[in-house]
């Protein structure tokens, strides 16, 4: 090889070695040091209201658990997904099988980045995409309330996920896509504790907005409901364009979240069950900020 | 008149057969009505009790005495035939939410059931004696409410 065609050959090589090391980096988790984090421990009894709202033990709670049994979050929870099986992890503070040896910046880091302490990548069953846009001061709060409960030494059952999905560098760039943590719906200030509920620890977007074909969630949909995960059925749309509570008052949803009673007195089913368990421990001014906010979404209509 | 009773036999024959048949393809959609029936009495008669626990409705004693006692009583109907196998969603897709689990978990649901009746049976007793036992009251029946819907019921 001689002339042009080795100097294309070499700028083939040099373009691709780049392109490498860009994807390397864009790929790379992202983390904050402890440096980072403000002064001051967090508050055990603000965060059990985050705990709450968050619904923490709905997936690390082992199946089945009654009463106080649900403190322990010992994980083993399957998530049965297109993309494989996810088994929810021990959080509990057990130093080898949960997570006590965790410093706060791990957790942080964890829920605002989906960054693991060794600098991996968590994937997305995990719901950070919500969670990182939650407030520092509120995650360690929040970590403060972990701490205290019970532990447990249950082993940790890992991930069932075929291939390519298996690569768990990819979800760098999955992040780099669907990670923002830019509030979604624009409000005004009256309507920003119940954005921030919904939008951020309460997760709501996680099964109520349609994901795209990589599972990312569609949010020119947000809150527009979409097929439920674990068979047949629908998850319901909570914009004013949907045909479920569109039709409730801001009392009736708070109502439902409180009781689980609808206004025409059914009451909560599946995963929504479990849900409002968890809202039934708010305060009633969060209910109802979480109403408001649902009433003022920008209107989603049906799926095509 | 050999023939007349050949026809008349065969004619019985045939309707037996076709009343068989539409008994078969419709026993499963009317066991399904049966359960919604039965749902919506429920709802009925908590939509008063819970009527009065927010508020929208003036707290009665003896209706909600009355409405108490009616859940418990339909709470303590026998459900038996209600429920065949082969009614569950994936078999009847658009037609009930119930879920398989019903069938393969058995007698999980009838423990369910036994909470409804008890949380009933505990409110039809406090349900007139004023307007805060009866919020306490209802609290439990929607829990027992939950219960099964939770582990028994699929999305809409």
């Amino acid at each position: 090889m001689t002339g042009p065609m080795r100097r294309i050959s070499i700028g083939i090589v040099v373009l691709g070695l780049a392109a490498a090391v860009a994807a390397w980096f864009l790929s790379a988790p992202k983390q904050i040091g402890a440096a980072d984090l403000p002064a001051g421990k967090g508050d055990p009894e603000r965060g059990a209201t985050l705990f709450a709202i968050g619904g923490c033990v709905s997936c690390h709670a082992p199946e089945g658990a009654k009463g106080t049994d649900k403190l322990v979050l010992a994980g083993g929870r399957a998530f049965k997904t297109e993309f494989g099986t996810f088994y929810a992890p021990n959080i509990s503070p057990d130093p080898d099988a949960g997570i006590g040896r965790w410093e706060p910046v791990d957790f942080v880091n964890a829920m605002k980045y989906g960054t693991s302490p060794d600098g991996g990548h968590f994937y997305p069953a995990f719901p950070y995409t919500s969670y990182a846009r939650m407030q520092v001061e509120d995650l360690l709060d929040l970590w403060a309330y972990l701490t205290v409960l019970p532990a447990s030494d249950r082993a940790n059952r890992p991930h069932d996920i075929g291939f390519p999905f298996s690569i768990r560098r990819a979800v760098g760039f999955w992040k780099l896509l669907y990670l923002a943590p830019e509030p979604v719906v624009p409000v005004g200030e009256d309507l920003e504790r119940g954005r921030y509920l919904v939008e951020g620890p309460g997760h709501c977007g996680e099964c109520h907005t349609p994901r795209s074909p990589i599972g990312g969630p569609d949010l020119a949909r947000w809150l527009g409901g979409g097929p439920n995960p674990d068979g047949p059925g629908t998850i319901p749309n909570l914009t004013p364009g949907g045909e479920t509570i569109s039709g409730w008052s801001e009392a009736d949803i708070a109502e439902y979240l409180k009781s689980g009673f609808t206004p025409d007195f059914d009451t909560a089913g599946g995963s929504m069950a479990d849900v409002v368990e968890n809202t039934s421990q708010l305060d009633d001014d969060d209910r109802l900020a979480i109403a408001r906010y649902l009433k003022a979404l920008p209107a989603v209509g049906a799926a095509e | 008149m050999r023939k007349v009773s050949i026809a008349l036999a065969g004619a019985a024959i045939a309707a037996t057969l076709a009343g068989t048949s539409a008994l078969a393809d419709g026993h499963l959609e009317k066991a399904v009505e049966a359960r919604n029936a039965q749902m919506k009495l429920y709802a009925w008669n908590l939509g008063m009790l819970g009527g009065m626990a927010k508020g929208s409705v003036e707290y009665d004693a003896k209706k909600a005495k009355q409405a108490a006692d009616n859940l418990h009583a339909l709470s303590s109907l026998s459900q038996q035939g209600m429920w065949p196998e082969g009614s569950d969603n994936f078999a009847m897709e658009g037609k009930t939410r119930a879920l398989p689990e019903i069938w393969t978990t058995y007698p999980a649901i009838s423990e369910k059931g036994k909470a409804l009746t008890d949380a009933a049976g505990a409110l039809a007793q406090v349900a007139g004696n004023g307007l805060d036992a009866l919020k306490a009251g209802i609290g439990d029946v929607g829990k027992s409410c939950g219960g099964c819907h939770k582990q028994f019921r699929a999305p809409k």
